[in-house]
This record gives C-alpha cells, structure tokens and sequence, in this order.
C-alpha cells in the first residue's frame, strides 16, 4: 500500500471512530459534577481500615486480585524483554578486554553528581515504597525511583561500576520470589477479616511490588544495554 | 460545554494513531502508541475529577473535610501506566530485533515474513 492510501484509509477510519466519540460525549458526566459511588465507598473503605492514601487500599486491598494480573503482566513482559533480547546467532559478547574498565571520560563534577545522587536516590526510593500506604508513593513508583538510582552510575558514565553493582541472576531471583510472593500473599490476604487487612497488608504488599518493579526494570534496561554497548556481529554484513 | 473537555483525549488517541499510520520508522511508532495509550490516562482522569477536589490522600486532611477525585479510576490511570511501560519495552526490543534481522526500521521496506525468514538464514 503507498503512503497516500494508507494515509487516506487512516483518515477514514479515523473519522469513523471520531464520529462514534463525539456521539457518546453527551452521554459523559458533566466535568467535575458527576456522581462517583464506587469512589465514595472506596473512601470510606480505606478510611475504616487506617490506609489514609486511598489509591493504594483501592490497588493493594480493595482490588489487590487485579494488581496481581498486573503483577503478571510486568513479569511476563521481563521475562519477553530477556528473551527477545539475548545474543542471537553470529553475534558474540564483547571480550572483557574490548569494554574499557572504569569510568569514560566525564567531568569530574558530572561524576561526583552520580555518586552524590545514588545513595539519595535510594534513600528516596525506600522513602516512596516505604510510605506508599499513607502518602502518595506506592511500590510501583518507589521501584521505579529505585532502578533509576542504579543507572545514575551509567549515566554519571560508568557503565562497568553499573555492571558490577547489579549482577542480574540475584536480580532475577528477586523478581521472580517477590512476583511469587505478591500472589501467595494476596491469596493469604483473602484468609484475614476486613479490619484486620490494609493497614497490614497494604504496606507489605507496597514493599513486594517495589522489589519486583525495581528488580524488573533493571533487568529489562540490562539487555537493552547489553544490546547497544556489548552485543557486535561475529562478521560484518555483506550490505 | 461541560463535556468540552472530553475532547482532549479524543484528540491525543486520533494523533496518536495518526503518527502510527503514517510513520517512516518503528521506534516513532512505538512513540506513538505510547502517545495513543496516553489518552486513556488523561480520560480516566477527567472521569475522575470532582469540582474543588484534592488527591484522595488523607494524611494530612480529614476524611470529609474536602471533596476528593475517585481514587479508583487513579488507581486504573497506573495500572495503566505501568502496563503501558512494559508494552514500551517489549516494543522497543522487537524493534532492536527487527533492526537486525532486516537492517532497517521503515515498516515501508519490511515487504513480507518470507524475505525475513530468508534474512534471517543467510
């Protein structure tokens, strides 16, 4: 197909969908007035069991069953990313010797910001996980923060200091045990009384997902580096 | 009028899907999907939004003192989110594979999986 044609076709099938939104719009609550039971009573569930951030009770208690599908999700994409992305046929990791060891050649300042920012950063990302069940935070942020502080180090220009400082069988045995435990746990959750569930599960949970966003991202971004910085062709293409 | 707003998101998934149509190269496209998807967080935020709202945190207002937005459809907005990452990521190592195999990323030059296979043996 040309451009020109798919281009038309996108136009006409766009005009279609735009033409079937703008009908439903009339039928959309009005902004900012409209009724929400479902938040209403999310509230005050999450209020009765001392989870003051609601969004995390809603996540992590409330609907803790959906959260483990999206638990999955994130694992199953992992795992796809490490699959996808390993060294195929005629190609061969670089020689230890082909990588330079230590730093490449930064300012120093730009260096010592990485070093300074790691250990703040971690400290911020436990802060995020840690009080995700009473501030705005949760596990999946705080992992997030977490796993950026580990490439501080690359991006301070250090990508042999980053190697050495996350070595990916532990990380993948801890993302593979915390998705484990996140299901045992929402399954055990379901054993306890309603009173009894959030303000215990609910920061539990939040420190679970957080090893496993955490643990997941880092090695997802490990292959994506491995594939730029480490990864060449056995024999250059006849192209 | 009130409805006006809903406009918003409407417009971001046509744009998105727009980039993905036309586009010259998988990793824009990728982008662009990532801009599609970015409509249904700005939906399900406008969905949730209360007149005078705060974020439905109470560790520094008490319950009822405020209005608050629905913390459910914010607790979808990062399901969605972080689904949307990982889908970003599993993209983008297609794309890394694509690259190899065929040596370039115009979807307009990847004609069919025949020559790919054939690609692939050589």
């Amino acid at each position: 197909m040309t451009p020109r044609a798919r281009t038309a076709v996108f136009f006409a099938g766009a005009a279609g969908i735009a033409v079937l939104l703008l009908l439903a719009l009339p039928g959309m609550p009005s902004f900012g007035l409209g009724a929400h039971p479902y938040g209403a009573r999310a509230v005050r569930a999450g209020t009765d069991q001392d989870t003051p951030n609601i969004i995390a009770s809603v996540n992590f208690d409330q609907r803790a069953l959906d959260t483990v599908g999206e638990e999955l999700i994130l694992f199953a994409a992992a795992l796809g990313a490490v699959v996808l992305l390993r060294a195929v046929r005629d190609e061969r990791l670089r020689a230890g010797g082909d990588l330079r060891h230590g730093p490449a050649d930064v300012f120093d300042a730009l260096r010592l910001t990485g070093a300074l920012l790691l250990p703040v950063t971690l400290v911020v990302g436990a802060y995020v996980v840690a009080n995700g069940y009473s501030s705005p935070g949760g596990g999946f942020q705080g992992g997030v923060v977490l796993a950026s502080a580990l490439h501080l180090v690359y991006l301070a220009g250090d990508y042999p200091a980053l190697k050495r400082l996350r070595p990916i069988p532990p990380f993948e045995v801890a993302e593979s045990s915390a998705a484990a435990l996140f299901v045992v746990s929402a399954l055990a959750a379901g054993a306890l009384t309603a009173t009894e569930r959030g303000a215990r599960t609910v920061p539990w949970l939040n420190a679970v997902v957080g090893v496993e966003v955490a643990c997941g991202f880092v090695i997802v971004l490990a292959r994506f580096f491995e594939q730029a910085l480490e990864i060449r062709p056995r024999r250059k293409e006849a192209r | 009028m009130s409805w006006a707003v809903y406009l918003v998101p409407l417009w971001i998934l046509l744009v998105g899907v727009y980039g993905v149509a036309t586009t010259r190269d998988l990793v824009h496209a990728i982008v662009c999907v990532s801009v599609a998807q970015s409509s249904t967080y700005v939906l399900l935020l406008l969905v949730g939004y209360r007149k005078g709202g705060t974020a439905p945190v109470f560790s520094d207002i008490a319950p009822g003192s405020r209005p608050v937005t629905d913390p459910v459809v914010q607790a979808m907005a990062l399901t969605d989110i972080v689904v949307g990452a990982t889908i970003t990521a599993m993209l983008l190592a297609l794309a890394v594979q694509v690259a190899k195999r065929r040596g370039t990323l115009d979807p307009g030059e990847l004609r069919s999986l025949e020559s790919a296979a054939t690609d692939g043996h050589r």
